[in-house]
């Protein structure tokens, strides 16, 4: 019998159309495995909200629901209501998010849902733009990208604005788990989330998901960026439980961003000099990161 | 006028059922990866890293390449430690 390293169930369909090299697509596929079969997901627009083709296909095996832009938080809440009155506890719940519906168009709903304390995974997939309808800035693109609505080539207006940071929006609704995953690391990916499934009460998942046709680069590097932005430390991976922060891998030598940077036409406008502030930023975030992993030990949810 | 009490009142939504892989993504392809598992370690990583889940593994183990899904995006030739899948162009 093959060994594998993570549950060999597949609850995606193949014939999806998805980007070749979609990093998302692998976000729900081990999102999925984690899971298992007796999950509902709540997908609002984003990439996978047409990612299973024309009416009526489906690329899913579970039960789906598609959603408005800004009703993921509050549609996963119905759902699990709607369970709980029927009896039916064993079933997961789970929106699946990108990063605008999210970080932007999705955030209220969100973050009532948290303060509720949905018994709900809330999963944000994370590729930095609005990539569905043609690569759009949103506020989890980084600062220095290219978008369309930031054409760095035209007059040097790329993003100048840092990506937000939605682990710390939700850590600070006192949220019982919140994660950081990448989908170059299946084996963590998935404990994660198994780790989310087995807790009561609301959890966030932040899935680190490269975009061939957004970011610029040729399809078959998206595992290795998915590698590289972990190894760069500019996505780095942390769980936070109970408001404790734990730093899940830390790269022994981290590369310099320009690796990352470099591999992607969204940077190439960028000089040195932008490239040193990156670092300056990036190196600033990661010790930050340090200080609240030994901070939050004695101080859950850092004294909030 | 039509009163609802419970859920089972609430008018129908229309429901997706058929399974995308009935639809064949094998025309997106302008590379096709071809495996040789002469160098195999059964290491499974094509598996796992492949997006568009179109390989699967067959009773003795070995990867397989499901050429009706594939899109050809190369990321299994990309990981493959042992050098065991290239790609080759379409015809």
């Amino acid at each position: 019998m093959p060994r594998f390293s993570i549950p060999e169930q597949e609850l995606v369909y193949s014939g999806h159309v998805a980007c070749p090299g979609c990093g998302g697509g692998l976000a729900i596929r081990y999102m999925l495995k984690a899971l298992g079969p007796r999950t509902i997901v709540s997908i609002p627009a984003c990439c996978w909200a047409i990612t299973s083709g024309p009416f009526p296909r489906t690329a899913l095996k579970v039960p789906t629901l598609d959603t408005a832009f800004e009703t993921t938080g509050a549609s996963i809440s119905g759902l699990r209501a709607a369970l709980d009155a029927l009896g039916m506890k064993d079933i997961t719940v789970v929106g699946y998010a990108g990063d605008g519906g999210t970080a932007d168009i999705g955030i209220q709903a969100l973050s009532g849902m948290i303060e509720r304390n949905t018994d709900a995974i809330y999963f944000m997939y994370d590729n930095e733009a609005y990539m569905n309808t043609g690569i759009q800035r949103s506020s989890a693109t980084p600062f220095g990208a290219w978008t369309t609505t930031t054409p760095a080539d035209m007059d040097g207006t790329w993003k100048t604005e840092p990506k937000k940071s939605m682990m710390a929006i939700v850590v600070a609704h006192k949220i019982p788990y919140a994660a950081t995953v990448s989908i170059g690391f299946p084996e963590d990916f998935v404990r994660k989330v198994e780790r989310a499934k087995s807790i009561k009460g609301s959890r966030f998942i932040h899935a680190f998901c490269p975009c061939p046709p957004g970011w610029k680069y040729s399809p078959e590097n998206t595992i290795k960026l998915a590698k590289l932005g972990v190894n760069t430390n500019v996505f780095p991976l942390y769980e936070v439980e109970n408001g404790v922060y734990k730093i899940t891998m830390k790269p022994s030598k981290p590369r310099p961003v320009k690796e990352y940077l470099g591999t992607q036409g969204r940077f190439k406008h960028l000089t040195d000099e932008m490239i040193a502030q990156i670092q300056e930023r990036t190196d600033k975030t990661w010790n930050n990161l340090l200080a609240l992993e030994g901070f939050s030990k004695e101080h859950p949810y850092c004294g909030l | 006028m039509k009163t609802y009490k419970t859920y089972a009142d609430l008018p129908g939504a229309p429901i997706a059922d058929v399974p995308s892989q009935e639809e064949s993504t094998a025309g997106w392809r302008t590379t096709r990866p071809v495996l040789d598992p002469k160098n195999c370690t059964k290491c499974y990583l094509c598996w796992k890293y492949c997006p568009d889940t179109a390989i699967s593994v067959n009773d003795e183990g070995w990867p397989v390449i499901r050429y009706e899904h594939c899109k050809g995006c190369g990321i299994c030739a990309t990981e493959c430690p042992k050098e065991c899948i290239v790609m080759e162009k379409e015809v």
